[in-house]
């Protein structure tokens, strides 16, 4: 698959009649979370990702001379737009990688925008990216939080979990995530039995729990993140509910989430990922290698942070400079992308990466046969499904 | 200036008194001068971007100062008034439209009333409850910052504009804003500076020495402590207001508790009590921040490190050690 997108970027660069000996300088900067929440499912491992895009790309041989630099940004966004400041006006980087934290990566995307460079967001899930705050140098490439409520709350819902409890953090972020699924289940003949909002963060969800076994509901969604995501499937597994029927859905989880929480306590949990290590022969062989450096299988954030790096440096590599930002975005736009680990990719006029997104099962620990044989798949929900319309006025295809 | 400043900088031996000197001491005459002249080439020198954060910070810190370091109350909740002037600030130059200038005056005043509520009910207790209770309002106005709609949550305020000053002078350019932002901090400064070395900043000192003797001798304390709780607050607000024209953005991060314990850090690392202490541990710990930013986790480690260092071996912070070198107050 690798040869394919060797070989439609070599049939490109051809067509552009740019020659192979060419000395293209690029500089990448990984931008995420190194030491707070987000460190493993971003941090270090998305710089050995790019790393290895770089590599996998044959950058050298192609007499590109790509530098990858990585930086901390502490989860604030004015450490963050600090230091993308600086690498655009400073460092001479011409695109940033990852950059988890909503707030960040918006903070990101304007100066991206500003500098003319490329944000090839992997770690974020805020829709605004591509929505109300949608620039023509975005590329939002792994999730959004749209897609992860459509993802599970359509495929649980067609799959016979039609009653659903909704257990949500009480702040913004809970309330949309709660709001989009919600209206998904519904679409899909679901019925929503009821919801409860928790205070935001929470460490004991018991009388939570209480009134979602309580109300007759086949899925009980949790629609919030992180650490209450954690501790509402810990506390759930304490009360026995999926054993006694009820299935819980996580809106927003990541594999490394499930590895530290033990299939004997997140088992029978649904969740939708863009990406799991043990899907294919080619995530196989890619996830080793990962794991090799890492020590830990990849998240979808990490191999997101690998193909948003490969789709850039054949975009760049067909164009012939990565100075432009915005002529890369447009080219990256263009391509036909078959990703050895997102399969069939295309950028749309939005900056949105459209790919199919699936729904896992947490295996129980009787099927898991190790450490990280975590997911059964589902279902596949094809990425038209799973992506929220284009804007017309984020349609950066059109000028 | 110039012709005194080798001589005032090495004679070792304190001249005269400085309570019995009119105006600026020259050691800090010359202190400023030489402060502002390394401030005017600093743009051309580091990224001007990280020496604006810098001096917001500098200006956060000096207010804080002002509050624990001369009237002797530690305040936990101080990230409620950066932020909150920050949210303010970023509000008024993207939905309303107002101009740098007045967006800025407007998180400082919001600021400023926003201490004036909390600081009524705070200076009540006393120590570790006045502490408690402004980390309590702090938290309140976190949540409220989380919740509201205009605050756009965990996304924050984004993409801010930095508008045209006084609606003439644009300032889209990073020089053009540093001089503006040098010019309101070093103003803000000066004017903290005047506040300290004034009577009513006389007052407050003694009543950080002595609370029940100050009582005694007739002042109405609560109003004291009232006062610089307000100043405190506003100039607090003045620099997150700044930060958030500086950086187009606000954000949860500028009203989390975990910001106003930073303060904490960088008046103490720098030096309580001193006027050019807090300047310089914001300097340090900011510059920390930012360069450091490619080890990672390496950053609060290290912080934590330096800290711990300080209060074993420099409690009264960097310039609390020089100034009692040179046994002159800084």
């Amino acid at each position: 698959m690798l040869k394919k997108l060797a070989l439609s970027t070599a049939v490109g660069a051809l067509a552009a009649g740019s020659a192979l000996a060419q000395d293209i300088d690029v500089k990448l900067g990984v931008l995420n979370d190194r030491s707070g929440t987000y460190a493993d499912l971003s941090g270090e491992g998305s710089a050995v990702a790019t790393r290895m895009a770089v590599e996998d790309f044959g950058a050298a041989e192609k007499g590109m001379n790509v530098e990858v630099i990585s930086a901390d940004h502490q989860n604030k966004p004015d450490v963050g737009s600090n230091i993308a400041r600086q690498w655009y006006d400073v460092d001479g980087v011409n695109a940033i990688v990852d950059v988890p934290t909503s707030s960040v990566a918006l903070a990101v995307a304007d100066i991206t925008a500003e500098a003319n460079g490329v944000l090839l967001d992997s770690g974020a899930g805020s829709t605004s990216l591509t929505r109300d705050q949608c620039q023509p140098t975005t590329v939002h490439w792994t999730y959004d939080t749209a897609a992860l409520a459509n993802g599970t709350g359509g495929a649980v819902t067609n799959a016979g979990g039609e009653k659903w409890f909704f257990l949500t953090a009480d702040y913004a972020f809970g309330h949309s995530l709660e709001e989009n699924t919600m209206a998904v289940v519904e679409e899909n003949g679901g019925e929503v039995v009821g919801n409860v909002r928790h205070p935001f963060p929470s460490q004991d969800f018991s009388s939570f729990l209480l009134q979602a076994q309580g109300s007759g509901a086949d899925v009980i969604g949790l629609a919030n993140a992180g650490g209450d995501t954690v501790n509402a499937i810990k506390q759930a597994s304490e009360f026995g509910i999926t054993q006694a029927g009820q299935s819980l859905a996580a809106l927003l989880m990541f594999v490394t989430d499930v590895h530290s929480l033990g299939t004997q306590t997140a088992q029978g949990l649904n969740l939708t990922e863009a990406f799991y290590w043990d899907q294919n022969d080619a995530t196989r062989e890619w996830s080793a290698r990962f794991e090799e450096e890492m020590g830990s299988k990849p998240t979808m954030v990490h191999a997101g942070a690998y193909s948003a790096t490969m789709a850039y440096l054949a975009a760049v590599e067909e164009l012939g400079s990565a100075e432009d930002g915005r002529a890369v975005v447009a080219k990256m736009r263009e391509m036909d992308i078959d990703d050895p680990l997102f399969g069939k990719v295309t950028v749309r006029g939005d900056g949105r990466a459209i790919h199919d997104m699936y729904l896992f099962e947490v295996k129980s620990p009787d099927e898991s046969e190790g450490e990280w044989d975590l997911y059964n798949e589902i279902s596949t929900i094809s990425g038209e499904d799973a992506f929220l319309p284009m804007l017309d006025e984020c349609d950066f295809s059109k000028s | 200036m110039e012709r005194t400043a080798p001589q005032s900088t090495t004679d070792p031996t304190p001249d005269t008194p400085m309570a019995h000197q009119a105006g600026m001491p020259r050691l800090h005459k010359v202190i400023f001068a030489i402060l502002l002249a390394f401030l005017i080439v600093l743009p051309f020198l580091v990224y001007p971007v990280f020496a604006m954060k810098v001096m917001c910070f500098a200006l956060f810190a000096a207010a804080f100062n002002l509050l624990l370091g001369f009237g002797g109350l530690l305040s936990f909740g101080h990230a409620a008034y950066f932020g909150g002037a920050s949210y303010v600030a970023a509000h008024a130059a993207k939905v309303w439209g107002l101009t740098p200038e007045l967006a800025v005056l407007c998180g400082t005043l919001a600021a400023g009333v926003l201490g004036l509520a909390i600081g009524f009910l705070a200076i009540r207790r006393q120590g570790i409850y006045f502490a408690m209770v402004t980390l309590a309002f702090a938290q309140m106005v976190y949540f409220f910052s989380l919740q509201a709609p205009f605050t756009g949550g965990e996304d924050g305020i984004q993409s801010v504009p930095r508008g045209d000053l006084f609606g003439l002078i644009p300032l889209e350019d990073n020089v053009a804003l540093y001089f503006f932002v040098l010019a309101v901090t070093f103003a803000g400064i000066l004017f903290l500076y005047r506040i300290v070395h004034s009577p009513f900043g006389q007052v407050l000192k003694a009543i950080r020495e002595n609370e029940p003797r100050a009582i005694s001798l007739g002042y109405n304390v609560a109003r004291y402590k009232l006062m610089v709780f307000v100043l405190s607050a506003t100039f607090a607000g003045l620099a997150g207001a700044l930060k958030s024209q500086v950086f187009q953005l606000s954000s949860l991060t500028d009203v989390h508790w975990a910001m106003s314990g930073e303060v904490v850090l960088m008046t103490l690392l720098g030096g309580m009590g001193t006027i050019f202490g807090p300047l310089v541990g914001a300097a340090i710990i900011v510059t920390m921040q930012n360069y450091l930013a490619t080890f990672g986790a390496w950053v609060t480690i290290i912080q934590g490190v330096i800290f711990v260092i300080g209060v074993l071996l420099f409690r009264e912070g960097i310039v609390g050690v020089i100034s009692r070198w040179i046994k002159r107050p800084l």
